[in-house]
């Protein structure tokens, strides 16, 4: 009988899970009895997107175990909320802090780090915290709910994701770091000043130069300020250290392993440590002098120490480490990547800043300027997995490798195709995972998708900065294989939108099923259903609610208000123009007052009211009809608002009636369904208060008339409008207005909005005047008559339901009880009410509407 | 599936428009309860009204269609599909809402949970 060897793994995190899944796939984990410890209370999660928590994702749904019984499954016995406690490596057993004693035959250390707090006095005691953990998560969360504002100490890349949970927990977040700037790692000076900027537009101090002092208490114990250097101070309730990360190598230190200088247990190119019998990996293990805080160095020493432990024939080992990395912080995007400070002799750089525009990109070139060493990117890295490659690659830079950061006239700079790169290129850092195994995957698995590549390969499914690089191998790859990029909706109808809109305006086709029947296939899905919906509302313009048409309505459109987190909804009365009278206004107060719904002014000129269950939109709306107001049709892909400025009526500078207008076009536009959202602007001089320029059709007004002004978009990725046609009458003005949102309709793709439209658009703007003002397609009467149509059979949505019983009755949390649903509840805040998180709900009692 | 509890009726099949949802309430139990259509004829599925990606109580609400004959319900907040059969979610193998035993008695839907 042969005895089974033993294997103790110390360490249940991102790389010692890593580890074991090496293990398994290697068949490992049948000759040795494999044991791991882990001193959290959870199995391994992704650290990586710990701060998503604050964003509203589940703490499970971070587990990085395949299956919640993987270990299990595996015969691997995983020991959770004990750690070793100490390595006696005479006899080959560690001991645990509860007293387990674990033989061994092999140990791997797979300890990770602990958050650096400096020796400031004032720093043990409440309001102190670090953040690496789930538990540090929940500690600060805790610490957040009694304060106001929070410091955290150390600007790199830590402390500002950190500075970002607390501005995400409501608190005035303010920054501390010792260096001249932040993120000194990764980026220069110029970068770094640009997302100073940044950062600070969100609200978020920023205070470079400053070495702390105290920690200053007051009697009770709680924190009162930061003191420093310069003599400065800064009020405070709660601090976070995020000064550094020091490898977790006391075990090993007190079992006599050799150390690094800076710390981390000395590992050969094998993983091995100065005891054959012991391993160290990941944050642990310092290789060559320096330790790695990064996940994907952590995942191929993984690799490296299972390949070790099977004796494999062609083991993998450690050959040194890229260190690049992109990342958003605070919705800024951040590259860096190679020899980003031009420390390279001879090394050249070439750099574009926009202050303004607040992007940054620099790159450094070789002497000869052949070669791309490194760069970083600041405030847009769209070319971050392109240039990044590059330089892994050594691709030839082209002649001019200015051309690479410099915008060209589209906003972005020209990109190096993917196609430029070998097969070898390692495209995917996290899985190593090279083009020509993506190449492969796509080619033996005909995958059109990028979930699929993502399935098959595991590319993309670390920290996701690959993604972008994916999808344009895909393209790549689909081309080559002569597959034509396909524009098909999905599945179920080999048509473009377009071409489904022709249909069913050519055969008169009035419903999904009638489509999917002569034209599709299968049963539709949550990309057609919606799409096939807008156009027969585009078309037919029925009610979006009847039987037929109910199944195939998105979220939102379903219960025709916006679904919130919690699943209730929020109710936007339309208020067209933004004109609205005190009588008005008095009932959007009432009404929410009974109903115990939260009320927000909103950005586009009206009041949302939230919180509303689904019984009660039905009777939140008797009462809003009942006053006078209509559906304001939030939840659609249609006409949202047309905003107005004071305009002549009361504004100095007012040269035409822009609320006049503006009223006009909103009751001539309101209920049209569009492929995706329309939103308008009616400005009463060119001063522009009503922002019409970043609308998808917006009109300013001249001394002559008005300029009427296409295709502009604030949101993701804003665009200005450009100016289809000048000093237009206001029956010109509607005219053109019908022709172009008609032709959009048309020829739009889903969820496209008139902006991305226009940038697809072959002959840009000459091309769309040419079509409606010159009316050059000949399509013009039809245009104007269709949309006639839409004006003509206008109906409010809510009060056809509130006056149909069998509509209404499609209201209600249960088909089987009219109680209210009590999985909502919520608390004050700010003298108003929220949905309460999930923590809080399992405390919490509801508070009476 | 569970056999040995008892059938409880909560609704007539007209209450739900075919291919959609609505939820039952069981002892406080949320139950979404799907008609649905495919070209085999028209089925019922009775799956845990939770969304376990948000924690709300919504997957009646979605959207039902078919992933390469799959039938599946879309979250109504963050879209994950859910398999209307099995109650596994297609775009996180790692997780599945319960599924509860459904049946029509003449016009009469019947839950067993
Ligand atoms: C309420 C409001 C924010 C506020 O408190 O001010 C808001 C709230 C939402 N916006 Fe917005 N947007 C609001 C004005 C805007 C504006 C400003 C404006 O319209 O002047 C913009 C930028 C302008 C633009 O759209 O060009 C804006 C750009 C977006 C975008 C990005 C669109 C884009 O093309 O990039 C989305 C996402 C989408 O539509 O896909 C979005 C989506 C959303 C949704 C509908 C997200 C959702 O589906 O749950 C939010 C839910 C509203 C709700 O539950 O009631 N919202 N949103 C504003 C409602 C205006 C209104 O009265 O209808
Ligand atoms: C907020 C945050 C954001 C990050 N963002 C990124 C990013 O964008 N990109 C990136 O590459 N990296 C990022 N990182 C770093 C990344 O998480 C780490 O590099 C990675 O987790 C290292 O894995 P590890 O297994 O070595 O250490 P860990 O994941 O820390 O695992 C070590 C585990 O060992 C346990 N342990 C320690 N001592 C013992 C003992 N004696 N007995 C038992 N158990 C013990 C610890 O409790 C811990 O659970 C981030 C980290 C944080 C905290
Ligand atoms: S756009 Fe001109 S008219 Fe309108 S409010 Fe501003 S200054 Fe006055
Ligand atoms: S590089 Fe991180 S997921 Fe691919």
């Amino acid at each position: 009988m042969i005895t089974q060897r033993n294997l103790v793994v110390v360490g249940n995190g991102m790389v010692g899970h890593r580890f074991a899944e090496r293990l398994v796939a290697a068949g490992l984990h049948q000759g040795w009895n494999v044991t791991m410890v882990g001193e959290e209370r959870r199995a391994a999660y992704d650290r990586v997107h710990l701060s998503s928590v604050f964003g509203g994702t589940p703490p499970e749904a971070l587990s990085l175990l395949a299956t919640p019984a993987w270990y299990q499954d595996h015969g691997i016995a995983l020991v959770l909320g004990d750690a070793v406690a100490a390595i006696d490596r005479g006899r080959r057993v560690a001991t645990t802090a509860s007293g387990r004693e674990l033989p061994y035959d092999a140990l791997v250390l797979a300890t990770g780090s602990y958050p650096f707090v400096p020796p400031v006095p004032g720093k043990d005691g409440p309001g102190c915290l670090v953040y690496r953990t789930l538990d540090d998560l929940d500690a600060i969360r805790t610490a957040a709910a009694g304060a106001r504002t929070g410091v955290v100490i150390g600007g790199g890349l830590l402390g500002l994701e950190c500075a970002n949970a607390l501005r995400q927990l409501g608190l005035a977040t303010q920054v501390v770091e010792f260096a001249p700037r932040l993120m000194a790692v990764q980026v220069d000076d110029a970068g770094g000043a640009i997302l100073r900027q940044k950062i600070a537009a969100l609200g978020v101090g920023v205070h470079l130069n400053k070495n702390t002092t105290a920690i200053v208490r007051r009697a009770d114990g709680s924190i009162e300020k930061l003191t420093f250097a310069d003599k400065s101070e800064l009020p405070c309730d709660l601090v976070v250290f995020s000064a550094g990360i020091r490898p977790r190598d006391q075990l090993a230190r007190a079992c006599g392993l050799a150390v690094g200088e800076r710390g981390g247990v000395v590992v050969d190119e094998r993983c091995v440590t100065a005891d054959p019998a012991i391993l160290a990996i990941g944050e642990v293990a310092c290789w060559q002098g320096r330790t790695y805080g990064l996940v994907a160095p952590g995942y191929h020493m993984a690799q490296v120490a299972a390949d070790t432990l099977a004796g494999a024939a062609e083991p993998a080992s450690i050959t040194g480490f890229d260190l690049s990395t992109k990342l958003k912080l605070m919705g800024v995007d951040v590259g860096s990547f190679g020899d980003a400070f031009a420390a390279t002799p001879g090394a050249q750089v070439v750099a574009y800043s926009d202050t303004a525009g607040e992007v940054y990109r620099k790159l450094v070139l070789s002497p000869d300027r052949k070669r791309l060493l490194g760069g970083v990117l600041v405030g847009d890295t769209s070319s971050y997995g392109a240039l990044h490659q590059a330089m892994l690659n050594a691709v030839t830079m082209p002649a001019s490798p200015e051309a690479l950061i410099l915008p060209a006239t589209g906003g972005k700079p020209a990109g190096l195709g993917v196609d430029s790169l070998p097969d070898g290129a390692g495209i995917c850092s996290c899985h190593n995972v090279s083009k020509g195994a993506i190449a492969k995957a796509i080619a033996d698995g005909k995958l059109t998708e990028v979930g699929q590549i993502k399935s098959c390969t595991k590319a993309g499914t670390g920290c996701g900065s690959c993604v972008p690089l994916l999808k344009d191998i895909l393209k790549g790859e689909l081309k080559k294989a002569g597959v034509e990029l396909s524009n098909h909706l999905c599945e179920h109808f080999r048509h473009s939108r377009q071409e489904l809109y022709h249909l069913v305006r050519v055969h008169g086709l009035r419903t999904f099923d009638a489509l999917l029947e002569r034209h599709g296939r299968g049963r539709g899905c949550e990309v057609c259903r919606p799409a096939v919906a807008s156009i027969l509302a585009s078309c037919w313009n029925e009610h979006v609610l009847e039987p037929a048409h109910l199944p195939l309505q998105d979220s939102n459109d379903r219960f025709l208000a916006n679904i919130q987190r919690d699943g209730t909804y929020s109710v936007v009365p339309r208020v067209p123009g933004g004109e609205i009278t005190p009588d008005q206004l008095i009932v959007l107060g009432q009404v929410a007052k009974k109903f115990g719904l939260y009320c927000k002014i909103t950005g586009g000129q009206r009041v949302d009211l939230f919180g509303a269950r689904v019984e009660q939109l039905p009777l939140v709306w008797d009462e809003l009809i009942a006053a006078g107001f209509e559906s304001g049709h939030a939840y659609g892909k249609a006409l949202r608002t047309v905003k107005s400025c004071v305009g002549s009526s009361w504004c100095r500078f007012g040269v035409q009636d822009s609320v006049g207008l503006a009223i006009r076009l909103e009751n001539r536009y309101k209920g049209l369904r569009s492929p995706h959202k329309l939103k308008s602007a009616v400005s009463g001089c060119a001063r522009e208060c009503a922002e019409a320029q970043g609308k998808d059709f917006g009109i300013i007004a001249t001394d002559k008339g008005y300029n009427l002004h296409v295709c502009g978009n604030g949101g993701m990725r804003p665009q200005h409008a450009v100016l289809l046609a000048a000093d237009l009458t206001e029956e010109q003005v509607v005219r053109y207005t019908d022709r172009f949102l008609m032709f959009y309709i048309r020829t739009a793709d889903r969820l496209e909005r008139t902006a991305t439209w226009f940038n697809r658009l072959e002959g840009g703007i000459d091309y769309l005047r040419q079509v409606v003002v010159e009316d050059s397609l000949g399509i013009a009467a039809e245009l104007e008559a269709e949309m006639a149509h839409i004006v003509a059979t206008y109906q409010d949505e809510w009060r056809t339901v509130c006056e149909d019983p069998a509509r209404r009755a499609r209201f209600r949390s249960f088909v089987n009880s009219t109680d209210p649903d009590p999985s909502v509840v919520m608390v004050p805040e700010r003298g108003q009410v929220r949905p309460a998180s999930a923590a809080e709900r399992s405390t919490l009692q509801p508070v009476e509407a | 599936m569970t056999t040995t509890s008892s059938w409880t009726p909560v609704c007539r099949l007209a209450d739900i428009v075919p291919d959609s949802g609505v939820c039952a309430l069981l002892d406080g139990r949320q139950i979404a309860v799907f008609r649905v259509r495919d070209a085999a004829g028209e089925h019922l599925f009775a799956l845990d009204n939770r969304d376990p990606f948000t924690g709300a109580m919504v997957l009646s609400r979605g959207l039902v269609g078919d992933k390469s004959g799959t039938l599946f319900v879309a979250s109504p907040l963050l879209k994950q599909r859910f398999d209307l059969r099995t109650g596994a979610c297609l775009d996180d193998a790692a997780v599945r809402v319960a599924t509860y035993g459904v049946r029509l008695q003449g016009e009469r839907i019947e839950i067993a949970a």
